[in-house]
């Protein structure tokens, strides 16, 4: 068996993989945006604060976060990938909403729900993490009260090396692989997303911990850009005579 | 000493730490999180003195008591109306608030307002659960018969009613049309489709420059461009009005 | 959000002058923006934009057994979904009927056009021959979903590529230079009836106001292979002529910005 000894695509070790990021890419919501890395990508959409129904799940103390994650049916490495809500898109939208919630200030609203929808194109590992750094992008651009920014990144172990957004080739190395989604606030600097698939020890996991957050400022940055190029006032706006 | 991290009119994103130390005072969408003052929403920051602002630059309508809005009968009730309003929550307009005459009880009120009928009213309560009164005793208030409805983002709404209403004093001169415009981020316009689609045109220019300066100059040069009337200064206007 | 007798009514306003909402032409479509490739997973893709209307077509091939009937045929499957995203309209869960409708008239217009030459995607008769899976989703809706959904199958159908077979196994990370076999092009195109008036590319807005509507699936000569004829009022034979002319002439159109940018 081979060791791993250096990244196919000529990255660093601490490298991400290149982005994009675009705010006010979906007219019909009330915040949007697309965030690319790699070879994943992902839109997001907000509808809300709207009326919450089913009626029973509203929650009269205040507004609900839903979060919902989905890939559209060719965005699979393999075959087809079925639509509707698998056991596994279930999970993901749960530890979105949960990645998020922290943030997300919406007592102001109460029996109320801000949606967000999450579905991607084209997926090469780090999906849900694309989902989640696009939906962060969303609530801002949509306006919706949020005390902070989130971002969010895998980071892994292959044999004994550490690093920083594994690409689907790397998730599938023969040797031993752990891939370790993580998400953090930027002000805060704390942790609101950890999963784990793979063996890990605590000390690589603490390590994991450090590379991850300094990668999610990198981000951070691009999420930033991408809201203020919204607003950037480009060329001259006077009205030709 | 306390240090400022931004300028003013600066476009921040939420979780930007806007000043450190105890010397400053957020309001508006800035808040303060221990020593460090912190934007909750992308928008425009104002500094003056000791006071930090953050002016939204996107985000939901939050109805208050007063409020003008543009709402839509979406069912008859025994003793009033419930009427959508563009949020999370439908509202109750109650027939002693919305007819002169003495209405018996039992009598059928969708001769008044019927099912899909919009209306232009005052928000007259809101409670902490945010249930909504709707009032129509205002002189201002009333029916809106055809014309078409369109949706702009609430935050935008100051812009559009301009200083002392003039921006909406000008596009009805200068384009003859009726315009209503709602808090809650509807307009509706009724007039000559030619002069409608101008005014529909000088209305995007507005959402898309909201956060500018000089705004309301080219917005007057446009109309001038597109109706070939020259169109006199504010004060004028408001006396028109 | 207006009720549809005063939706009507003001369209009707416009119309009357010649006029629409955005200044357009009755005949004219809203800018159509045509990108290939835009899925890395997909073995062929495409973005159609109309306006502020988006969609996505995505091409997935499987290896499957072929139906009784069609012993030496590919399988084909389109599927247009309308996700929450897109629109606060749009409701989660399965697809509904007006989902159902736009997949199956794109469906029809490829499958009797016979667009995809499926005898070219028998590997063994009876017993193995590709499928190809047309999945549409819809981005944002301003309207006009049928048309976009047909252009971008279209589109994608000709950016896709074979993947790497090995034995009956599909390696999907190696694509061949082999194209699907297309030997045909086929777009819907949609003629709304407005009161008197017939428009074509309607936004969400005008699509409001619609009386009834036709959209047919022609080729360039003219051929029509796939016709849906949907909305409440009645048509007579004259409205009928009067919109297959309007139909068939931005057909052409659309096809010719296809080659344009499909070259």
């Amino acid at each position: 068996m081979m060791s791993f000894s250096k990244r196919i695509d000529g990255r660093s070790l601490t490298d991400l993989r290149p982005m994009e990021a675009k705010v006010g890419v979906i007219d019909k919501a009330d915040g949007s945006a697309y965030f690319k890395i790699g070879n994943t990508a992902a839109y997001a959409a907000v509808y809300g604060p709207r009326q919450m129904l089913p009626r029973f799940m509203q929650d009269p103390r205040k507004g609900v976060l839903r979060c919902s994650y989905s890939m559209m049916p060719f965005s699979g490495m393999g075959e087809r990938v079925r639509p509707g809500q698998n056991r596994r898109a279930k999970e993901i939208s749960m530890v979105t909403e949960k990645a998020i919630l922290p943030v997300v200030d919406i007592e102001k609203f109460p029996n109320s729900v801000v949606d967000v929808f999450i579905e991607l194109p084209q997926t090469d590992a780090g999906s849900r993490c694309a989902g989640i750094t696009a939906a962060a992008l969303a609530l801002a651009d949509a306006g919706i009260p949020m005390k902070d920014m989130i971002s969010s990144v895998a980071c892994g172990k292959i044999d004994d090396k550490l690093l920083v957004d594994l690409r689907y080739e790397e998730e599938a190395f023969e040797g031993e692989v752990c891939d370790i989604p993580f998400a953090f606030m930027h002000n805060s600097g704390k942790m609101t997303l950890l999963q784990g698939d793979g063996a890990v020890d605590a000390e690589s996991l603490l390590n994991l911990f450090d590379m991850a957050k300094e990668a999610a400022e990198k981000i951070y940055e691009v999420q930033k850009n991408a809201l203020l190029d919204k607003y950037k006032v480009e060329g001259d706006l006077d009205v030709e005579q | 000493m306390g240090e400022i991290k931004v300028s003013n009119k600066q476009v921040v994103i939420p979780g930007e730490v806007l000043a450190e130390g105890m010397d400053y005072v957020p309001t508006g969408s800035a808040y303060r999180e221990e020593d460090k003052i912190l934007s909750m929403q992308t928008g425009l920051v104002e500094v003056s003195n000791r006071v930090i602002k953050v002016i939204p630059l996107s985000g939901p309508y939050f109805p208050r008591e007063g409020d003008t809005i543009i709402g839509r009968i979406s069912d008859v009730l025994l003793s009033g109306w419930r009427v959508e309003m563009n949020t999370a929550y439908e509202a109750i307009l109650p027939v002693k608030d919305a007819v002169n005459e003495f209405v018996g009880r039992g009598a059928d009120l969708s001769k008044f307002f019927d099912i899909g009928d919009l209306i232009f009213c005052s928000v007259s309560r809101v409670t902490s659960q945010m249930l909504i009164d709707l009032s129509m005793k205002d002189r201002n208030s009333r029916k809106l018969f055809g014309g078409r409805l369109l949706g702009i983002a609430p935050v935008k709404i100051p812009r559009v009613i301009g200083k002392k209403a003039s921006m909406v004093a000008m596009l009805k001169n200068a384009t003859g049309c009726k315009v209503y415009v709602g808090k809650n981020g509807l307009i509706w316009i009724d007039g000559d489709p030619k002069m409608e689609q101008v005014l529909v045109k000088a209305l995007q220019m507005i959402d898309e420059q909201a956060h500018t300066s000089g705004l309301t100059e080219r917005v007057k040069k446009f109309l001038e461009k597109e109706t070939g009337n020259k169109i006199g200064d504010n004060d004028e206007l408001q006396q028109k009005n | 959000m207006l009720s549809s007798k005063s939706a009507k009514q003001h369209l009707a306003k416009y119309l009357k002058e010649g006029l629409r909402y955005d200044s357009r032409e009755l005949d004219e479509y809203r800018e159509i923006t045509i990108e290939t490739g835009v899925s890395s997973t997909a073995e062929g893709s495409a973005r159609v934009k109309l306006g502020k209307t988006e969609v996505i077509a995505g091409i997935k091939l499987s290896l499957e057994t072929p139906y009784p009937d069609t012993p030496e045929n590919g399988n084909l499957m389109v599927e247009v979904s309308l996700p929450s995203l897109a629109s606060p309209e749009y409701e989660s869960g399965p697809p509904g009927i007006d989902a159902i409708e736009f997949s199956r008239v794109v469906d029809r217009g490829i499958r009797e056009g016979k667009i995809i030459d499926t005898k070219k995607l028998c590997l063994r008769p009876g017993e193995k021959v590709w499928n190809v899976s047309i999945d549409i989703v819809v981005i944002n809706n301003d309207g006009n979903i049928m048309d976009a959904s047909g252009i971008a199958a279209m589109a994608a159908l000709l950016d896709t590529t074979m993947p790497k077979l090995e034995g009956d196994t599909v390696s999907y990370k190696e694509k061949t230079k082999n194209r699907l076999p297309i030997s045909s092009w086929v777009v819907p195109a949609t003629v709304h009836k407005v009161g008197d008036h017939f428009l074509v590319d309607l936004t969400c807005e005008e699509e409001e106001a619609s009386d009834g509507r036709l959209t047919l699936a022609a080729k360039e000569d003219g051929r029509i292979y796939a016709l849906q004829k949907g909305g409440d009022s009645p048509l007579s034979k004259e409205e009928l002529d009067a919109m297959l002319k309007l139909g068939l002439a931005s057909g052409k159109k659309i096809l010719a910005k296809l080659k344009e940018v499909l070259k």
